[in-house]
């Protein structure tokens, strides 16, 4: 949508924007207690170990680090017998290619079983939050209530079937009581993975060149953001640059992708107004092409994209709660780690799910504020939602950005005579995932894996590690079927 | 008195021929049947962990899909309990891995389905198109068959609808 309205020079209605920036915050942070809980937690926690723990020191465990009203001894004991009858089955469905018993798990079986206790509770809580997205995208995934030039739903606080004062009231209550979990137990379980694995803030720090767009626009341009965003080279705090508006040139100028490595016609560096994406497959060759995936570069570097990237600028820009929680965060693992653990851990990591979790306890506290501001406005009268776009003859370019959970997105629009003539997507997957760009510079996955250490390399848990903190979203409907097994069931023929 | 609460869940992909019979069973009993209140029928297509809501704390379960089994294709077969968890551990595609997970899951989350029984009948074509074989239609009124015995056998009124 933005790119499209950025070609048109369109504003959208505040309402669709509070709406917008609901939906981009709800399911933020749905995504990021899914990745730290469903998708890497059991890098670092040993659900085997789990079953060994004294629920009773578990419980007494989790009290002395958090308020969480369900770290009781019945909740924790019933998580345990719980995990104990998967195993028990034996089939371990989504837990198959797990690491437990690996030499690099380190925590002690009561952290292990808090953790795994959270784990299932988080389950519960990423589904709540969804439903904010669901219920104003009207579905999820795949929402359908957006629009070029605002949102397709519409506002009247008499009538049943419209976006009614109950449904956001329900949508209030579903941010209050995620925000507690992920206040009281995601932000502490983080903290607690991070002192104990302190070690690994020496690992995967990679590219330092960070990237990162704002976000939540809270006018009808996009010129002020609830959410700050820029760019920092090289690691180099001093030198970051902010990045301010839906037209900012520093970042339209900038952009540009690489097909040098990637399985795509030519060797070309552009950018993506210019683009094109024509395959072509070439197997992998070590210093030719070897990935799907083009190298985008920004003022011609490599960047890293993602909570990272976005924990630091935030920072750097006076954000509040970011610096409340990341301040608050650090302290919490230098008291478990008996050592000080400052900003400069981030660049690692554990310093990217860290940042994850900071970057989502900060959201929160917008969400509720978006919330707010939509019931103001739409208690000063304000119903308006949509404002129709016209599309003029000739050529138009635009770009539009989002600072979407794994890092910075943009789309880049060409419109001929109202038609596309050019469409360009620069996902966050693709700024960290790439291969080698143009100069042959490696990418951040690429950058981060260097150096670290691997103690089994037929069980290389290690990479995994590195590779999870990224929050990697590539081709995940890959599934590889065992050749059939010799398991024995009882049908009864009809 | 007790209340019924049983779903029928048609499961696998239509653009795959056979693959497809246990959407194209569950269509073709809500097309057939008036079925009463607690009971429900859901087309699962293949989806994945979205079942684990349809699934999870349910009484009675029944599973329909092309199952495998080295038996002639056509052949209907039940399956109960815990060797429905297995036979699907036996996967001819992608969507049955994703049905062995959720059952998994809903043990994980402690609301397994606590009656399960699973109807498959034996592929013979699981190409591209959306027809079944004719060994698969030659007994598809004898998968139907099954499975409404199995809801009467629950307690289930059913009545054939006038169309």
């Amino acid at each position: 949508m933005r790119s499209v309205e950025n070609a048109l020079g369109l504003e959208v209605p505040l309402n669709a924007q509070y709406i917008r920036n609901m939906i981009m915050g709800a399911h933020l942070i749905h995504d990021h207690i899914v990745h730290f809980y469903h998708l890497s937690a059991l890098d670092w926690v040993d659900v085997v170990s789990a079953l060994k723990a004294d629920a009773k020191a578990t419980a007494k465990l989790g009290q002395s680090l958090s308020p969480w009203h369900r770290n009781s001894y019945t909740e924790i004991k019933s998580a345990q017998e719980r995990v104990q009858t998967l195993v028990n089955s034996g089939q371990l469905g989504v837990y198959g290619s797990g690491y437990w018993g690996h030499p690099a798990m380190k925590l002690s079986p009561e952290v292990n079983l808090l953790a795994v206790a959270h784990y299932l509770q988080a389950l519960d809580y990423q589904r709540e939050i969804n439903k904010v997205v669901a219920i104003l995208g009207s579905k999820t995934p795949h929402i359908q209530n957006l629009a070029v030039g605002g949102v397709a739903n519409p506002i009247n606080p008499d009538s049943q079937s419209t976006l009614s004062i109950e449904k956001l009231l329900h949508i209030k209550k579903l941010i209050d009581d995620v925000g507690d979990f992920v206040k009281q137990v995601y932000l502490v379980d983080v903290a607690a993975v991070g002192a104990f694995y302190a070690d690994w803030t020496q690992y995967g720090a990679g590219v330092t060149n960070y990237l990162s767009v704002p976000d939540m626009p809270m006018d009808t341009k996009g010129t002020v953001f609830d959410l700050p965003g820029g760019y920092i080279p090289n690691g180099d705090l001093s030198k970051f640059q902010p990045i301010k508006s839906f037209n900012d040139e520093f970042f339209e100028k900038n952009v540009k992708e690489s097909v040098k490595h990637s399985w795509y016609e030519g060797e070309w560096d552009r950018h993506p107004y210019e683009e094109e994406t024509v395959p072509n497959y070439t197997k992998f060759e070590d210093n030719g092409k070897y990935s799907y995936v083009k190298a985008p570069t920004f003022k011609g570097e490599p960047a890293q994209v993602g909570p990272l990237a976005n924990v630091l600028c935030m920072y750097l820009s006076g954000h509040k709660p970011t610096i409340k929680y990341a301040n608050q965060t650090l302290e919490t693992v230098s008291k478990l780690a008996g050592a000080k653990v400052g900003l400069d851990a981030l660049h690692s990591t554990i310093g990217r799910h860290a940042c994850r979790a900071i970057r989502c306890a900060a959201i929160q506290d917008h969400l509720k504020d978006q919330w707010q501001m939509l019931m103001d406005n739409i208690g000063r009268g304000d119903y308006h939602t949509f404002n129709e776009p016209v599309f003029p003859k000739g050529e138009q370019q635009g770009f539009g950005f989002h600072e979407a959970p794994r890092g910075t997105l943009s789309h880049w629009v060409v419109i001929e005579d109202g038609k596309i003539k050019n469409y360009q997507a620069v996902v966050p997957g693709t700024w960290n995932s790439c291969p080698r760009n143009g100069k042959d510079a490696p990418g951040p996955y690429e950058a981060a894996l260097v150096g670290t250490p691997v103690a089994d390399p037929e069980r290389p848990l290690e990479i995994l590690r590195t590779v999870h903190s990224f929050d990697p979203c590539l081709a995940c409907a890959i599934h590889l079927v065992d050749s059939k097994k010799n398991i024995i069931s009882k049908v009864k023929v009809m | 008195m007790a209340s019924l609460d049983v779903l029928v869940l048609g499961i696998g992909n239509i653009l795959l021929k056979d693959e497809g019979v246990g959407v194209r069973a569950v269509e073709a009993l809500e097309g057939r049947y008036h079925l009463p209140d607690g009971v429900e029928i859901v087309d699962g297509g293949t989806a994945g962990f979205e079942l684990l809501g349809y699934i999870r704390d349910r009484e009675h379960l029944i599973v329909v899909d092309a199952i495998a089994h080295d038996q002639k294709p056509g052949t209907v077969i039940r399956v109960e309990g815990e060797d429905v968890r297995t036979t699907f551990s036996q996967r001819i595609s992608p969507h049955q891995l994703g049905i062995s997970d959720v059952l998994a899951a809903s043990l994980v989350t402690g609301e397994p389905p606590r009656n399960l029984v699973l109807f498959g009948i034996e592929p013979k074509d699981l190409d591209t198109g959306l027809e079944l074989s004719e060994e698969v239609s030659a007994n598809f009124d004898k998968l139907i068959h099954c499975i409404v015995e199995e809801l009467t056998s629950l307690g289930c009124k059913l009545s054939l609808r006038s169309n």
